[in-house]
């Protein structure tokens, strides 16, 4: 496959393991060890177990009737939503807190953006009966506060990230500090497609199950196992590289990245990192990122707690600066928007990272006998505030 | 070599450039060098420092807000470089070199009179394969860390892969947490000194006084202090001028007083 990573762990220039060398017998143990691990039958059945009877898998493919009529095109929503705790993230969670065990881990760290990775490794750990403690910026803790109380519920400890922004690249420095103070007895389970390799490919495939279900219910709706296009919001972009993951290399699917461009592109508050984003190194892997020229990392904003992230995964720097995907940016104000409309037309209350994805529709030329899957990574229970905000607008 | 062949361990302060105030880089580097430290090492401040403890990112963000910039940082060291003998390194992160321009960035440090970089987030492997006949041409030293972690093996190859010294860091923590030198702690620290490197080994992180760093010293060229110094820095700065904190601060951890 040309799109996923090589034996270096690099996706074409982006990728690799820029880490310090208090991490190195962590990282270098994982890269090591993560195929073997993830390619056991033992392993592979225990996984697929849990998906199944814990998380409710297979999720849905669901044909959107009413939003296909208003956008004349046959539109589908992967229904991500519908997971235990509510969304993709616990994919890689629970692959991960199985890998930990693995490895012989009894601590558990994790950073958060909107809270949902941090629910989903809460949640994990419960299950597991492992000491978890996830780093969360001030500023998310405040906008996301039923997740905080989930994973207080859960038994986790939220620590706040205090530097910077005080959001999500921030929490991210703080667990990667505390690994480099706990090295031997913690594993860290990033959430996204990010960080040193092998994160990117580990999390990655531990979300390709969302694609390898697609083309089984792809085969089932529509007599073929691919659909003509995928749109899928981007942060990181971990529910993106779930979605895309079987159909990498097959060019008849198109992928369609959507990020978030917060107040407008330009405006100086945005996350729209392939478009403001030049190439360099965050979270100790080199990719696109959103910098000023002397190489200190930009404070991003979003709505969305989930994409308010400077940074993006190198699997999808390398699409996006291939050509492979095509990437539309999509404001604050166009998701709820979008959020709405879906809402109301479809009874489904998507998360504001999903918006993203749905809102991109209208930018989009879209035949009508053309199947597209957008993915709906999310639920929007944790953004009712921020909704609420806006219907009293209205 | 940056540190000669010495009789009494090798004292290396390290400080965040522009810090408290954007022009204190100048004065700081003159007075730890009058004060007869051996190495001065000059952070760049950088927006996420992801191997720096709460003290070195605070001190990095308020340089940032002071202005301090890489151009900035190298036209100060240029005007005082040439005014001191004691040797200057730079540390910071790889993104840094990166945006600066791997070559540009050596060769600017090479005409302001730094000799050897610290950079964590730059692994040996990764060093060997992209950088390291940059680095030799424009005669510029790596410095590699070395932590309890570190293989034997992994050891060897950064020894032959550097030329400068080996920073041994004295537990996997970030830099700032000051603990006393623990059991497990020396045991280590004799490992590394029956290793016999060709390369001196300073020992770093956790060391803040007088005691840690003569404790350090028996095992090694010398010690690396950072955090200490920058807190001391910060407390005392307006109050008493920065020669006088400076003086003060390297006979204490020199000398006991």
């Amino acid at each position: 496959m040309r799109y996923t990573i090589d034996d270096r762990g690099f996706y074409g220039n982006f990728g690799g393991a820029y880490i310090p060398e208090m991490l190195h017998a962590n990282i270098e143990e994982l890269q090591q060890r993560y195929v073997g691990i993830i390619e056991d039958p033992k392993f592979q059945k225990e996984f697929h177990d849990l998906l199944k009877d814990y998380v409710g898998r297979p999720s849905p493919l669901y044909f959107a009737k009413r939003l296909s009529e208003k956008y004349g095109s046959r539109l589908y929503l992967k229904r991500e939503d519908l997971n235990h705790t509510g969304a993709h993230k616990i994919n890689n969670t629970i692959g991960q807190i199985l890998l930990a065990r693995r490895l012989g881990k009894t601590r558990i760290i994790a950073e958060t953006g909107a809270g949902q990775h941090g629910v989903a490794t809460a949640t994990v750990c419960a299950l597991m009966g492992m000491e978890c403690i996830v780093y969360m910026g001030e500023v998310d803790i405040e906008r996301q506060k039923p997740n905080v109380f989930r994973m207080k519920m859960l038994g986790a400890e939220v620590r706040p990230a205090r530097s910077g922004s005080k959001t999500l690249k921030d929490a991210t420095n703080e667990a990667i500090r505390d690994w480099i103070n706990h090295p031997v007895e913690t594993h860290y389970i990033i959430g996204s497609v990010v960080g040193p390799h092998p994160y990117p490919d580990m999390v990655a495939r531990f979300q390709s199950v969302v694609s390898h279900e697609l083309m089984i219910q792809m085969e089932e709706k529509e007599g073929r196992n691919y659909p003509d296009r995928i749109i899928a919001c981007v942060g990181g972009g971990s529910n993106a590289a779930g979605a895309y993951y079987h159909y990498l290399d097959d060019e008849r699917v198109r992928l369609v990245a959507v990020e978030a461009a917060g107040e407008g592109i330009h405006s100086g508050r945005s996350a729209a990192t392939s478009v403001l984003g030049t190439e360099g190194i965050i979270h100790g892997s080199r990719t696109l990122l959103m910098q000023t020229k002397d190489g200190q990392i930009t404070e991003p904003h979003s709505i969305s707690a989930g994409l308010d992230y400077p940074g993006i995964g190198p699997m999808h720097a390398h699409l996006i600066r291939t050509g492979r995907a095509e990437v539309v940016s999509i404001t604050d104000q166009e998701s709820v928007e979008a959020a709405m409309e879906l809402s109301r037309l479809e009874g489904i209350i998507p998360a504001l990272e999903s918006a993203h994805a749905l809102a991109a529709l209208k930018y989009l030329t879209l035949d009508s006998d053309e199947t597209t899957v957008i993915s709906l990574s999310g639920r929007g229970d944790k953004d009712l505030a921020t909704f609420m905000k806006y219907l009293d607008d209205e | 070599m940056i540190l000669k062949d010495r009789q009494s361990p090798a004292l290396n302060i390290y400080f965040t450039a522009g810090f408290p105030e954007l022009e204190d880089t100048v004065p700081v580097i003159r007075a730890l060098s009058e004060s007869g430290v051996d190495l001065i090492e000059i952070g760049m401040p950088y927006s996420d420092p992801m191997a720096d403890g709460p003290t070195i990112q605070q001190s990095s963000a308020r340089a940032l807000k002071n202005g301090m910039s890489m151009e900035v940082l190298f036209d100060q060291v240029a005007q005082i470089s040439e005014k001191v003998s004691t040797p200057l390194i730079l540390m910071g992160y790889l993104n840094q070199m990166i945006q600066y321009g791997e070559e540009r960035f050596l060769k600017r440090c090479r005409e302001t009179g730094i000799s050897g970089l610290i950079i964590p987030d730059l692994p040996p492997e990764l060093y060997k394969m992209q950088y390291q006949e940059m680095f030799r041409n424009h005669q510029v030293e790596i410095i590699f860390l070395i932590t309890p972690q570190t293989s034997e093996k992994r050891i060897r190859t950064i020894d032959e892969l550097s030329d400068s010294f080996i920073y041994v860091v004295s537990d996997s923590s970030i830099t700032g947490k000051s603990t006393e030198i623990s059991k497990e702690q020396i045991a280590y620290f004799q490992r590394i000194q029956k290793m016999k490197l060709r390369n001196p080994t300073l020992i770093g992180f956790g060391i803040s006084d007088h005691q840690s760093f003569s404790q350090a010293a028996e095992y090694s060229s010398g010690a690396i202090i950072g955090s200490a110094f920058i807190k001391r820095l910060d407390k005392e700065y307006g109050e008493k001028g920065i020669d006088e904190v400076v003086t003060k601060f390297v006979n204490e951890i020199k000398h006991g007083a």
